[in-house]
């Protein structure tokens, strides 16, 4: 099972991905897969400790499939919606139309 | 409106002060993020998925220009240049970062805006009649109590850490526009025998997880003792309510646990004891002074000019339409109460743009005394405007999506926001939402429909109130795909009910075609006269069950 | 640290908490749960000492009401922040029931709460900080202006508005 770390920063609130050199990256595509469970669990407690050092709040272990053009897709709705934005636009009327993002 | 004196701004400025430090104390990790967020809850403050959400009191729904044109100006500079109008007259900003939050309060302070206690375990945004003031059928305005139930309840010692939530309600009309009896503490305006105004309290309704008719405390409360009866109320809940399990932490559920019998006789006891000793008094000078800020605006001494309008309407049948659904009767002779629809086919419940604020901001100046409301479903209402301006009005609506002529009709859906942005929530409602609005468009079959409300709710928590929708729709998530259950016969007003489970969940793609089968079962059956509620009420569930299932075995759902 | 602040001091605490020991010393300063308190009442008394009683969050002050004249001090009990109950009992004992002596806020004290317990009657604090004077100080200070009544007698909102407009009038 392949999986990633998802967090939001905590002072702009936006959603990020642990990425090579834990550092936090704020497209799904820049961060780090982990390939197996071990992998998986060391980078959660980066994330904790990063955590704890007030960078970012509730970093959580995700399950992600890699589609045909290499790109991570979280396999819960809900965390597709974190990775790629709400499906439905801002705003009223006229503007109200699909939302952000690389949803399938 | 009231206007905030020196007290009520050095308090807001106090409380700005102090948040701002309590930022700085996280971002340096000097307290938890377990220690902050109930503070940050108080100021209104939430972790969502893709952001920090703002929900910004608008107090009782009464809004000015001013206060609308920061509410843009807020969407624009800090947020993706929208606003978002809730089911409890406030307005949300989903896009916020933390670092910003206590520069946005200080901007809103200085139009008299906070967001002080619109969330957290405390009493929030005291909600009220979106007519108020203006309806043809009210006994008296229910934002002079409002406003003093806001400043009683702002940051009260005693009970800024109650088992859960606190929401409050007042109606000054029989018809009750508010919700009364959904709320913690409804308050019901109405004369004793004596002919004198005074209250019904309610107390212990709710939506959520377990949903519950409020029932009455007290017949009839005098004004002067009415904060002295909430403190009794909020200090029997403080004490006694459940503080072992978040989802049974409300009063609704103490009050159903002891019956109401036990809950008043301790409220009494306590409100009797507290006369001899302490209490929050309301002095008729209060009270007048308080009122004064809720005087009528200057209105022209003017005629009713139904034969003028009816010509109108003769000759402009978009007008005509408009004129019917979303403009109501007004008290004052040759006014109206004008309804601005955020519901445009397949729109977003609720949005606007900072442009459409702007612009509303405009004609409020212009045309209603520079006054606005919001009202529950998630609408706004100009309540000032001159009969005869209505046209004109219209007109400058329509030119920004704002005059969907579908007030109260099935397409004039109200949802939260659901999980497209929130992080309580099972499925998406805003689909559901823009897919029934998109497929009922045609307005002339809408108002043969007549009178429906669809109100969506993404989760159990049902900000969306889809508990009291003629037509409710709930969530959920079975086994990681969304499905969406259907409640029938729910109803928020003077005659309160909760709606009833139709059947198993359907996929979102097949809702509207339920809702479809639902609304033509209902036009075979009516009776003239008979809203959707009354058949509903009048032929119970069955006929409904196999429209949207089928006679006999129910639709297998996977 | 945890420091006493009363009365807007940083004092020694006189008393030791006993409520979780099996047995009562025979002499000095000790604060008892409620339990204890009702079990050894006469003993208590007899002693002649500076007593003081504990309520947890889910003990009323009703039960002690009739004997408030026997203690020196109460402490109420916040377990979690979150856990409010505390608030209320403490305006019953200072404007329900008359108690005069020391009421004091133990437990999961946060610095953002003592402004509303300063309020509901407490004069007496622990309080988890390095600098818990120069905290309690601060936090105290975080408000000048109050809409609602309570036992502490600061004007609200309501009765500066009032004496303002007498005077403008006289």
């Amino acid at each position: 099972m392949k999986q990633m770390v998802i967090a939001n920063h905590l002072a702009g609130g936006f959603v990020v991905f642990l990425g090579p050199d834990d550092r936090w990256c704020r497209w799904i595509g820049d961060g780090r897969v982990l390939e197996d469970p071990a992998e998986a669990e060391a980078a959660l407690a980066t994330a904790k400790r990063q955590e704890a050092e007030n960078i970012v709040v509730e970093p959580t272990l995700i399950e992600v499939t890699i589609d045909d053009t290499g790109l991570p897709r979280p396999v819960e709705i809900r965390e597709a919606i974190r990775a790629f934005g709400p499906t439905v636009g801002g705003g009223s009327g006229a503007s109200a139309s699909s939302g952000v993002g690389g949803h399938r | 409106m009231y206007r905030y004196d020196e007290f009520d701004h050095r308090l807001v400025a106090e409380r700005i002060a102090q948040f701002r430090r309590q930022v700085k104390r996280r971002l340096a990790g000097e307290i938890t993020e377990d220690q902050f967020k109930p503070l940050r809850l108080k100021n209104g403050v939430y972790l969502q998925l893709h952001a920090y959400m703002l929900r910004v009191n608008v107090p009782y729904g009464t809004l000015s220009s001013r206060q609308l044109r920061k509410f843009a100006h807020v969407a624009r500079t800090y947020d993706r240049g929208f606003g978002h109008f809730t089911t409890r007259q406030n307005i949300q900003y989903h896009w916020i970062r933390l670092e910003q939050v206590p520069d946005i309060l200080e901007e809103l302070a200085s139009v008299e805006i906070t967001t002080i206690q619109s969330s957290g375990n405390c009493v929030r945004n005291i909600t009220s009649d979106q007519y108020a003031g203006v309806a043809r059928d009210e006994l008296a305005d229910p934002r002079v109590y409002c406003e003093l139930l806001r400043q009683y309840s702002v940051l009260h010692p005693e009970f800024s850490y109650l088992p859960r939530k606190f929401k409050i309600a007042v109606t000054g009309s029989p018809n009750d526009r508010a919700a009364v009896a959904v709320h913690d503490i409804g308050l019901r305006m109405h004369r004793n025998a004596a002919g004198e105004i005074g209250f019904e309290v309610l107390v212990g309704g709710g939506l959520g997880r377990t949903p519950y008719i409020a029932h009455t405390i007290r017949d009839w409360v005098a004004p002067e003792d009415l904060l002295a009866y909430v403190e009794s109320i909020l200090r029997i809940y403080n004490i006694y309510g459940r503080r072992d399990n978040i989802h049974k932490a409300r009063i609704k559920i103490i009050v159903n646990q002891l019956g109401i019998d036990r809950y008043r006789e301790l409220v009494e006891e306590d409100f009797a004891a507290s006369k001899i000793t302490s209490r929050p008094e309301l002095p008729q000078e209060e009270i007048d002074r308080i009122a004064a800020y809720f005087a009528p605006p200057p209105y022209e001494p003017l005629e009713d000019i139904e034969d003028e309008l009816d010509a109108l309407a003769a000759s402009d049948a978009r007008f005509a339409r408009w004129l019917r659904h979303n403009v109501a009767p007004h008290k004052q002779p040759g006014y109206a109460i004008v309804n601005v629809t955020l519901k445009a086919p397949g729109a977003v419940p609720g949005d606007i743009t900072a442009e459409q604020m702007d612009a509303l901001a405009d004609i409020a100046d212009e045309y209603s005394f520079g006054e606005l409301r919001v009202n529950h479903r998630q609408n706004l209402v100009l309540p000032y405007v001159r009969q005869r301006d209505l046209h004109t009005v219209w007109k400058k609506l329509d030119a920004l999506v704002l005059a969907t002529p579908n007030l109260n009709l099935l397409s004039d859906v109200i949802s939260c926001p659901g999980l497209d942005y929130c992080a309580l929530a099972n499925a998406r409602s805003i689909p559901v939402a823009q897919d029934i609005s998109a497929r009922f468009v045609d307005v002339d079959r809408l108002a043969a429909i007549g009178p429906l409300t669809i109100n969506v709710s993404g989760c159990m928590n049902a900000c969306g109130h889809h508990h009291v929708g003629n037509i409710g729709i709930l969530g959920v998530d079975k086994r990681g795909k969304e499905f969406f259950q259907l409640t029938l016969g729910g109803s928020s007003d003077q005659n309160a009910s909760l709606g009833d489970r139709l059947g198993p969940g359907l996929a979102q793609e097949d809702v509207p075609d339920a809702i479809e089968a639902i609304v033509d079962r209902y036009l075979e059956l009516r009776e003239e006269g008979e809203r959707f509620l009354d058949t509903y009420r009048r032929v119970g569930i069955e006929p409904f069950k196999e429209a949207v299932y089928g006679t006999g075995e129910e639709r297998a759902i996977a | 640290m945890t420091g006493l602040v009363r009365n807007g001091e940083l004092v020694e605490d006189p008393f030791v908490d006993v409520s979780g020991a099996d047995t009562l010393p025979e002499r000095g300063a000790i604060i008892v749960s409620l339990e204890q308190w009702q079990a050894h009442r006469d003993a208590l008394v007899a002693r002649r000492e500076p007593l003081g009683v504990k309520l947890r969050s889910d003990q009323m002050p009703q039960a002690i009401a009739d004997d408030l004249e026997h203690f020196d001090v109460i402490a109420l009990e916040f377990p979690k922040f979150r856990d409010g109950r505390a608030y209320s009992y403490a305006r019953l004992l200072r404007e329900r029931y008359g108690y005069k002596k020391e009421l004091r806020a133990v437990g999961e004290v946060l610095l953002e709460q003592l402004h509303f317990m300063l309020r509901c009657g407490f004069d007496a604090f622990e309080i988890r900080d390095p600098d818990p004077l120069g905290a309690f100080r601060a936090a105290a200070a975080d408000y000048t202006v109050w809409y609602q009544p309570t036992g502490d007698g600061r004007p609200t909102a309501m009765q500066l508005r009032r004496q303002r407009l007498q005077q403008q009038q006289s």
